[in-house]
């Protein structure tokens, strides 16, 4: 129902939560929608024209219980039958690192900056001394060996489709917030810590291309669809510019595409770094 | 009651610097009209940049000057600063001294039937505290840099880098939460202490009650969001650390701090006040909407003891749910759990309240005067709002409606055509005990009927934009991004209708300022009520009641079978 | 006087008004200081170099300071006694008594702040001394506000206390049980501070 609105999801846990949402609504539909007509109609009878006396005793019999007793029981269901285990999924059920793909992402005033470990899988070092806004935004130390083959981009994450990502998010300066409207996937950039997350991606840029086709309502931009990060906290002037990309590849692309970054790694990499 | 010697007070002791309750509340009154009336001058200016991003404001454009808006264009510092005041005002200088402040103080002494508030001068006190923290914020819009702009919810360390408005911001807090802490102290003592002889606890009106429950909120809530305050002042002015975490980087410069703060901290004490706070926006608004309905409908309110064990009941919880604004921050299961499900207990005394006023309909003779149409259009738009708050309260929907539209949809349903509507409906039901007239009913139906259309013209397309994803707090209203693309045009549609609401204003203004003079003259009781506020004169002189009120019934005793009247007040013997 | 229960108690609460008044402020104290607390374990437990106390303080002036806010509570309640009793000399020693040793807790806090700034012990050194300074600093206020209360009722209070003894106790009672709340709230301080 609500997916009329949601933009379209394309991880494997949004249609949980879609379903969810779903669900809410059904329960605030029916309980408007039921409350709304006897409100209607209680006006519309007990109004003073049609009736001028008015009753001492008002509402009689225990239809109004039953009904609270009904919300009730619908929120505990709600609760402990969908939010609470999809909530547990999302921060206790990690896949394994070796099965995933594990990025970091350090969020700035106002930029995303992407940091994949390269082909040694070790994140190097950083240090915020070494920090330098044009060259070296997260400070990475690339006289540690873990370093040296440690790619970075800004604002352009890059994924292989159904395969877990975990993502450790943190920030150098204000709080920011990770927000992957498609992915379902929202978690603030706290600095100081490092939050991880994790979701898997179910459609390459190309399918979804494909599928918005499709769709009216999206049928005239399809081809230039790209999924978004947007950064849903208020973090400074620019917050509502703050915006990042994600590219979700087969996973032979996907490699194709590190090796063309690690490529850059080897000289000139200043140049290349604003890819 | 000797009324001689008063009589001799000059104008600035009768009228200025009053320690009578009437007077202090029309302060209040005024004074939280005037900050309402402001905050949505702030919100319009902000629709115009959120409906036509960057294009020049036409007409007022060039007064803001090359800082705010160059060429009229409004710049996103200008729009954060609006946003952040706008919020600011509206909760605690627009909402909170107009249903606390102003009704609380007018109203609460009469229906309990005391001769004033317990200590009139920390009355009096609490009042020139917030003038002065009102004075405080309005004045920030001056200084280098402007107001506050990191939201109404100053999360560190945005707010601890950013310009002086903030030191501005902070101190203004101080004094508003300094008069709430008087004020509520005051609230309670006069409740509990001063209630007319037979004015037992449940005989007191729901308004009475909700008011009491308030108090406890603010005075148990505020503290930590002062504590909160004076950590931040020390952190901009004494360069500590307290939301500060280590190496922090702002624009490519590291800091020069100690570091080992925490940025969470801080949402962790505003939250502990700010959750309580946003049921001290409604309850004193439900408490009227209490009082209009039972007068209104002729007949008892339906299970007022139902509503008095909720609204208690709601007063404790609401102490332990505040973490649901803070699901995103990182937060393990136990956690989310403990308060998901405090959130969802505390939505089952909303739904008893609410209940309880849509059942007091049944049976009813309702008069459709205009108090009734505002409390009436309060229970759906509240219900809108109430049950907006339901996926946001369970965490796992709130990944992805947390900090969307849908959060501003929610909670504006709540208290714009919710706790704003009560709030028009005390002032047209009150009016005529502060002044002795009667506010038009045409020019009243006029206000009422377009504000509620444009009412939900705003904020119904907010759910929907937040369902597509569309983040709050965007100075260009989100066409950067082309997910909300889909939902950009009903941007205007909204501000449309924002402006169309300042239009549905107009009648109200003329209304309350025209009914001083040429409102229709009315005795003490014009509306055939029952609380003990009605049995004082209109307007009440100093000392309020000519005799001493005493009690014989509870609060909504209409159409009693076998009264020759359909109204019996409570302090008719027998 | 058209506010009743002001010195007399209502019957069925027991209780007059300021009593009541300074009972629910104290309970907005309880969530100032407690926020504070809360703050200071946030704070803690989020470090990884938190040092002890004695790291950056000197528990001996500490303790002598604890000893000097009991003995005033005492010489506090003495005071309210005297006043119950109607001997106004006696209160006024006591009361004068309680007063310099608020003063005296003052001078001690004082040498303490100059001896961390000598060192260059400041807020912005690290959080503890941070939330060092902010607890005994806003601390140190309250006692201060507490000795102006006590302050005014020994010297200015002779007047009421002729008009209407009875209500001049009881103001005595209400700054008392203020007093003793300052108190208390040290004896918090004084281990978190200095000894854990
Ligand atoms: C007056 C103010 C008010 C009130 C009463 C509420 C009430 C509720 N709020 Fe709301 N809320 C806010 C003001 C308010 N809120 C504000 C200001 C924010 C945002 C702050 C910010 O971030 O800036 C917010 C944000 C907010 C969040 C955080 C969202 C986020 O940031 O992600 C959450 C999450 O749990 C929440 C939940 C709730 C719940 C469960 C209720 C429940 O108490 C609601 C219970 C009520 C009902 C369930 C309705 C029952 C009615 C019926 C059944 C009758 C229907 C009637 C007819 C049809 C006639 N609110
Ligand atoms: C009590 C609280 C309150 C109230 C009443 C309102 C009322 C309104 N608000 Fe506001 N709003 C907030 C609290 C409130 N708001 C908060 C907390 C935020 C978040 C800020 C942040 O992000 O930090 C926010 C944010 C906010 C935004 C989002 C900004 C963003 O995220 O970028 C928008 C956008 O349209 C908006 C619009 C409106 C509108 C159209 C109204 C209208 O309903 C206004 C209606 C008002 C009236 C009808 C008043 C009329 C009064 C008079 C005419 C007085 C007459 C005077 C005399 C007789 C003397 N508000
Ligand atoms: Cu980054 Cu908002
Ligand atoms: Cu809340």
């Amino acid at each position: 129902m609500m997916d009329l609105f949601f933009p379209p999801g394309a991880s494997a846990h949004a249609a949980g939560i879609d379903r969810m949402v779903d669900w809410v609504h059904v329960l605030m539909l029916i309980l408007f929608i039921g409350w709304g007509a006897y409100f209607i109609y209680a006006v519309a009878r007990f109004r003073q024209g049609k009736n001028p006396k008015a009753n001492y005793k008002g509402a009689k019999g225990s239809a109004s219980k039953y009904a609270e007793i009904g919300v009730a029981v619908a929120e505990v269901i709600l609760l402990v039958g969908f939010s609470i285990p999809l909530w547990a999924d999302r921060v206790d059920e990690f896949p394994a690192e070796s099965d995933s793909v594990v990025v970091r992402v350090v969020a700035q005033q106002f930029a995303w900056n992407i940091w994949y470990p390269g082909a040694d899988g070790v994140f190097g070092n950083a240090d915020p001394s070494l920090v330098d806004e044009e060259t070296n935004p997260i400070g990475l130390d690339r006289s540690d060996e873990a370093a040296k083959d440690d790619i970075t981009t800004i604002n352009q994450l890059h994924l292989p489709v159904d395969k877990p990502a975990i993502i450790h998010l943190t920030s150098k300066d204000v709080i920011h917030s990770f927000n992957l409207p498609n992915m379902r996937i929202k978690q603030d950039a706290v600095p100081g810590l490092s939050i991880p997350m994790w979701f898997v991606p179910t459609k390459t840029t190309a399918e979804m291309r494909e599928e918005l086709k499709s769709k009216p309502r999206y049928a005239d931009t399809a081809d230039e669809f790209v999924y978004e990060i947007a950064c849903a906290q208020l973090c400074g002037n620019s917050h509502y510019s703050m915006r990042g990309f994600l590219t979700v590849h087969t996973p032979e692309e996907y490699q194709a595409w590190l090796d063309e970054e690690a490529s850059y790694l080897g000289g000139g990499e200043e140049e290349d770094f604003w890819n | 009651m000797s009324d001689g010697h008063h009589e001799e007070l000059g104008f600035w002791r009768k009228y200025v610097f009053s320690t009578d309750h009437k007077v202090i509340g029309i302060q209040y009154s005024v004074t939280g009209l005037a900050f309402l009336f402001f905050g949505f001058c702030l919100m319009m200016l902000m629709r115009w940049q959120l409906a036509y991003p960057n294009q020049p404001i036409p007409l007022i454009g060039g007064l803001f000057g090359d800082a705010r808006a160059p060429g009229g264009i409004m710049l996103p510092d200008f729009y954060n600063e609006l946003g952040a005041m706008h919020g600011t005002i509206m909760v605690f200088l627009g909402v909170v001294p107009l249903a606390v402040g102003g009704f609380g103080n007018l109203i609460l002494p009469l229906q309990i039937g005391a001769a004033d508030m317990a200590f009139p001068k920390l009355n009096m006190l609490s009042y020139w505290s917030l003038f002065l923290g009102g004075v405080t914020m309005f004045g920030s819009f001056f200084l280098e840099g402007g107001a506050a702009q990191s939201g109404w919810t100053s999360y560190a360390p945005l707010s601890n880098i950013a310009p002086s408005g903030q030191t501005a911001w902070l101190i203004g807090m101080i004094f508003l939460i300094t008069s709430s802490l008087l004020g509520s102290v005051n609230f309670i003592v006069t409740t509990i202490q001063l209630r007319a002889q037979g004015l037992s606890f449940f005989r007191l009106p729901f308004f009475c009650w909700a008011q009491f429950v308030t108090a406890f909120l603010l005075l148990l809530a505020f503290p930590p969001l002062e504590a909160a305050g004076v950590l931040q002042l020390m952190d901009r002015l004494a360069d500590t650390s307290f939301f500060m975490p280590d190496g922090l980087v702002i624009s490519g410069e590291a800091l020069d701090i100690s570091g080992g703060g925490s940025p969470l901290l801080w949402q962790h004490l505003f939250w502990f006040l700010a959750h309580p706070e946003v049921y001290v926006l409604i309850l004193p608004a439900m408490g009227i909407v209490a009082e209009v309905i039972a007068n209104n409908t002729r007949k008892p309110l339906w299970g007022y003891r139902a509503m008095v064990y909720s609204v208690i009941f709601l007063g404790f919880m609401s102490f332990i749910v505040w973490a649901h604004h803070m699901f995103i921050t990182g937060m393990g299961t136990a956690m989310a759990t403990f308060f998901q499900t405090t959130t969802m207990i505390i939505s089952i005394p909303s739904v008893i309240i609410l209940t309880a006023l849509l059942l007091s309909l049944w049976g009813g003779s309702i008069r459709f005067n205009t108090p009734m149409l505002f409390a009436l259009a309060f229970l759906p738009m509240f219900g809108i709002g109430g049950l907006t708050g339901l996926p946001l309260g369970l965490a796992a929907p709130d990944i992805a409606l947390h900090d969307t539209y849908y959060v501003i949809g929610h909670f504006h349903y709540v208290v714009a055509p919710g706790t704003i509507f009560a709030l028009f409906a005390g002032v047209y039901y009150w009016y005529p005990k502060a002044t002795g007239r009667k506010m038009s009913e045409t020019l009243g139906k006029l206000h009422f009927w377009p504000s509620l259309i444009f009412m939900n013209g705003i904020f119904f397309p907010m759910l929907i934009q937040g369902l597509n994803g569309v983040s709050r707090r965007l100075a260009d209203g989100g066409a950067t991004y082309d997910f909300a693309g889909a939902v950009g045009p009903l941007n205007r549609m909204q501000s449309w209708s924002a402006w169309g609401l300042a239009l549905a204003q107009i009648p109200f203004i003329i209304n309350f300022f025209m009914s001083l003079r040429a409102g229709e003259k009315v005795g003490d009781n014009p509306w055939d009520a029952t609380t003990l506020e009605w049995a004082a004169p209109s307007p009440p002189p100093h000392g309020n009641f000519t005799t001493e009120p005493v009690v014989y019934r509870g609060p909504y005793e209409y159409s009693v079978p076998g009264a020759e009247n359909d109204f019996t007040p409570q302090t008719q013997e027998g | 006087m058209l506010i009743p229960h002001i010195v007399k108690p209502r019957p069925d609460t027991g209780l007059n008004n300021g009593k009541l008044g300074i009972w629910l402020f104290l309970a907005s104290e309880v969530m100032l200081f407690g926020a504070l607390f809360a703050t200071y374990l946030m704070l803690r437990m989020g470090s990884n170099d938190w040092p002890l106390g004695t790291k950056y303080l000197d528990p001996m002036w500490a303790a002598i300071n604890t000893i000097v806010l009991i003995t005033s509570s005492v010489t506090m309640v003495m005071a309210w006694a005297m006043s119950a009793k109607r001997n106004f000399a006696k209160f006024r020693l006591f009361m004068l008594l309680t007063v310099g040793l608020g003063f005296v807790f003052m001078i001690i806090k004082y040498i303490e702040y100059s001896a961390k700034f000598d060192h260059h012990y400041y807020p912005s050194t690290h959080v503890f001394l941070a939330i060092y300074f902010t607890l005994t600093g806003l601390h140190g206020l309250h006692v201060l506000g507490g000795m102006v209360v006590n302050g005014y009722l020994a010297l200015f209070g002779k007047k009421h206390y002729e008009q209407d003894p009875e209500w001049f106790t009881n103001r005595v009672e209400h700054s008392g049980l203020f007093w003793h709340f300052v108190d208390l709230v040290w004896i918090f301080l004084f281990p978190i501070l200095y000894l854990l």
